[in-house]
């Protein structure tokens, strides 16, 4: 995990902290190795039941597993519900005969057969807490949440992102109003602004599991229940939770998902090893603005737009440098927020023409796909200040300006 | 940037094929020897050798060279010239690569004893010069062999080109001298060169059949007629457009000629209108055409925006057209005007105007038109609703990009799918790129 993420990740600890706090309980972080953990805890707290998410990646189920065996063993009660994803995606490869859908038509498909998600539990209030015991406030202390300098990371994150339910359900508010849905349907065509930190961006907030996928789910239903007298909005719009679910649903069903190697979708293809040219990728220095600009928005922000996203991805692999998808999605998941196994992976497989095909393949230009949705340059003279007064008709592709 | 091409390597056929070929032995068994002996102890060893190969036919090499060793018959057996007329070579340098190579111990047995057997060969190398002149050395042995089909296979970069001209140059003519008879031949990439394909010429005229040579730098207009004027039984031709002649499509053309059936004209500029294209006249084209009436004529575009103006300014019988790069509004504008044999036209990206009138154009003068995949422009709903709506059910193939289409004030891309789907009488979905 690179420094931003860990950033997000204790900002979340400390905001569900003082969440609870204001509902008359706490937060205990331990650290450790699980099973350490629970052997060591389970007398000393008389603890009599251990809940967790149900999980999908191959790590995760494993330690479910182990846990169970653990309750067996010391006899506490393992309780695991779906809660990261909208569906059980159990009940999705059940309904496909046992496999993942592979294109996102059929995966729709399934999808409208098991209806709508359950809705989302209701908020949590002081009352649910008044049968538990108060906590000990020395345990809080011992048991806080760590520190920057505790993990030996820097003291202050640089990204405009910043972790925790709060600051998750204030983004959702106004990404809903935002997106002026009550008043008009149509998606932007030329969207420059949207490749600037996003104001109204979840991703990393689901990844993390500071918001529900379910609520945002609702509140997304609801608006369209509310806009029966406009045409209806495209699917896409709530897409963001769908590909996220199909994504899942395929890694939960897939060996050697990350991998190419003993990986059954994944076409087998000989990528070139070239650690110079990918550490350039990695560092924002290839010499296309456009693939500069994002990935220093990566590195430095820890959060890119979804097509900045595809036209690195595709550059490093099956469009520029053929370089392994393997090795963008290492890159990936130490810089991005929202980095996430099955998503992740499923994602640079799709975009380097690995697995998931489509009926012709596509290839973004690093230089015209940028120009087409930011023809000023100036989300490159934002990332790349030595470009900052270069003329737009140059920017994208500075070696054909004269001297 | 052309784009590469990919094959699937199929795995783990192998054990349902064994447990098949195990069963066949049993039930050969207990015929051959009796029902009583069925519980006797078995000696594989004495099964004829016919059955054997029938069975090392639905093995893998892998699990054939393992049968090999079990004993003396096993090895006779898989040591037969009926396993060995096909072979594909792979080559790749294990510290840069990511797939396997044919061992060098296998190589070295084929050559020596399997190298007048074979007939279908492949190489196939990955990005390094080492494999390319390893796949080198190796036809240079194959002296004794009539190979029938021979393909150069770059998996990665085009790493036959950093072979020197020399050593690729003879080792391709130990095979076009020595095999005599070879009709299939795919060369793409290489620094294959005029001399070559004289020497091809003089020893294959009447057996060449396919010839797939795009990027060949090194081949000029005299050397690609040559092979026209005398190979006259060639069925497919792939070569790129700046050998492509007047004269050539006339040599395809003439009397002795056989029908052509594929030909395949990449068209490519490396600097932005540093390239000028010359042109073929119609009555080349028409001549073709009355000749070959069914040819399928394969065009792929890598040009940059600017550098169309040459083409399509007369009618021209393309029936494929692929723009890898991007292609000008005005160019999509002539397709429809010239082209009316167009079965499948692809546009990789446009610019941000839309295409309806052009794309309506297409639908009315296009009436051969089956496929249509747009990526990285603009068309308006209505505009590609009726485009649909005019082409039908012709239309097998259709594939959009999503974000291509702009709603407007009659449809969105909900209802627009139901139209489409109505107009086309299938279930149609424009594609999607996930939402990362």
């Amino acid at each position: 995990l690179g420094a931003l993420r860990w950033h997000f990740l204790l900002q979340s600890l400390e905001d569900l902290q003082k969440n609870l706090c204001q509902l008359g309980s706490c937060l205990l972080v331990i650290q450790g190795e699980y099973e350490r953990v629970l052997r060591d805890h389970i007398q000393k707290w008389n603890i009599t039941q251990v809940t967790l998410d149900a999980e999908m990646e191959p790590f995760y189920k494993e330690m479910e597993a182990n846990i169970r065996r653990l309750g067996e063993e010391l006899g506490f009660e393992v309780l695991s519900l779906v809660g990261h994803s909208l569906y059980d995606t159990k009940r999705i490869l059940d309904l496909n005969g046992g496999t993942p859908p592979l294109t996102y038509k059929r995966f729709l498909h399934i999808l409208s057969l098991l209806g709508d998600p359950e809705v989302p539990v209701r908020n949590l209030t002081a009352e649910d807490f008044q049968r538990c015991r108060p906590p000990d406030p020395g345990l809080a202390e011992c048991y806080r949440v760590p520190l920057p300098v505790d993990l030996e990371i820097p003291l202050e994150s640089l990204s405009p992102w910043r972790g925790g339910e709060t600051e998750g359900l204030q983004r959702l508010e106004q990404h809903l109003t935002d997106q002026g849905w009550v008043t008009s349907f149509t998606k932007p065509r030329t969207i420059p602004n949207s490749l600037l930190p996003s104001t109204t961006g979840l991703s990393p907030y689901f990844s993390t599991g500071c918001l529900s996928v379910r609520t945002f789910f609702y509140r997304l239903s609801n608006i369209y229940a509310q806009a029966k007298h406009h045409s209806l909005p495209p699917v896409s719009l709530q897409g963001q939770l769908l590909w996220r679910e199909f994504f899942y649903t395929v890694a939960s069903a897939t060996p050697n998902f990350t991998k190419m190697a003993g990986n059954p979708i994944c076409l087998q293809i000989n990528w070139y090893e070239d650690a110079e040219r990918l550490h350039k990728w990695k560092t924002a220095q290839t010499g296309f603005p456009w693939i500069d600009a994002i990935m220093t928005q990566l590195r430095q922000e820890g959060w890119i737009h979804h097509l900045a996203r595809h036209a690195v991805a595709c550059f490093l692999t099956r469009g520029d440098l053929w370089i392994s998808w393997e090795e963008g999605m290492k890159v990936f998941e130490e810089l991005l927020l929202d980095a996430d196994y099955s998503i992740n992976a499923g994602n640079w497989m799709w975009l380097s023409a690995s697995a998931f095909f489509h009926q012709y393949t596509r290839i973004f230009c690093p230089v015209r796909f940028g120009k087409r949705t930011d023809p000023e340059g100036q989300y490159i003279r934002k990332y790349l200040p030595v470009l900052k007064n270069f003329p737009s008709k140059y920017i994208y592709e500075p070696w054909t300006a004269s001297e | 940037m052309k784009r590469a091409r990919q094959k699937v390597v199929v795995e783990n056929e192998a054990p349902q094929t064994s447990q098949k070929s195990k069963k066949q032995r049993t039930c050969l068994y207990g015929s051959l020897f009796g029902e009583s002996d069925l519980h006797a102890s078995v000696d594989w060893g004495s099964l004829p050798h016919h059955v054997i190969l029938r069975v090392f036919q639905f093995l893998p090499l892998v699990d054939r060279a393992r049968a090999s060793s079990v004993c003396r018959r096993w090895n006779e057996v898989f040591h037969i010239p009926d396993l060995w007329r096909r072979f594909e070579f792979e080559l790749s340098q294990p510290a840069t690569s990511y797939l396997k190579s044919t061992h060098p111990d296998l190589i070295q047995q084929i050559i020596k004893r399997h190298a007048d057997h074979l007939q279908y060969v492949s190489f196939k190398v990955d990005s390094s010069t080492e494999s390319a002149e390893a796949a080198c050395d190796i036809l240079s042995q194959l002296v004794n062999c009539s190979i029938k089909t021979l393909g150069l296979i770059s998996t990665a970069k085009p790493s036959f080109m950093n072979v020197s001209k020399a050593h690729f140059a003879s080792a391709l003519t130990v095979v076009f001298v020595n095999s005599k008879s070879l009709s299939s031949i795919k060369v793409d990439d290489t620094p294959l060169d005029d001399p070559s394909l004289k020497v091809l010429v003089a020893n294959n005229s009447d057996t060449l059949k396919l010839l797939k040579m795009s990027s060949c730098p090194h081949v000029s207009p005299a050397g690609i007629l040559c092979v026209a004027d005398q190979c006259h039984g060639l069925k497919e031709l792939a070569l790129n457009y700046y050998i492509l002649s007047d004269e050539l499509l006339l040599a395809l053309s003439s009397e002795k000629h056989v029908d052509l059936e594929h030909l395949r004209i990449d068209v490519v500029s490396e600097n932005p209108g540093q390239v000028e294209f010359h042109t073929i006249k119609k009555q080349s084209w028409d001549a073709l055409v009355k000749h070959s009436p069914k040819v399928n004529i394969v065009m792929y575009f890598f040009l940059y925006e600017e550098e169309f103006d040459a083409f399509f300014r007369e009618e021209t019988p393309v029936t494929h057209l692929y723009f890898g790069r991007a292609v000008s509004k005005a160019m999509l504008g002539r397709i429809g005007m010239n082209c009316p044999r167009l079965i499948e036209l692809v546009v990789c990206a446009n610019g941000l105007q839309p295409l309806d009138d052009e794309l309506i154009q297409i639908a009315e003068r296009c009436k051969n038109l089956t496929a249509m995949g747009l990526g990285e422009c603009e068309v308006t709903c209505r505009g590609f609703i009726e485009f649909v709506k005019m082409c039908g059910g012709r239309l097998t193939q259709l594939s959009i990009m999503e974000e291509v289409l702009i709603p407007d004030n009659d449809y969105n891309l909900d209802r627009l799918h139901l139209e489409v789907s109505k107009h086309l009488g299938r279930m149609w979905f424009p594609d999607m790129m996930p939402t990362w």
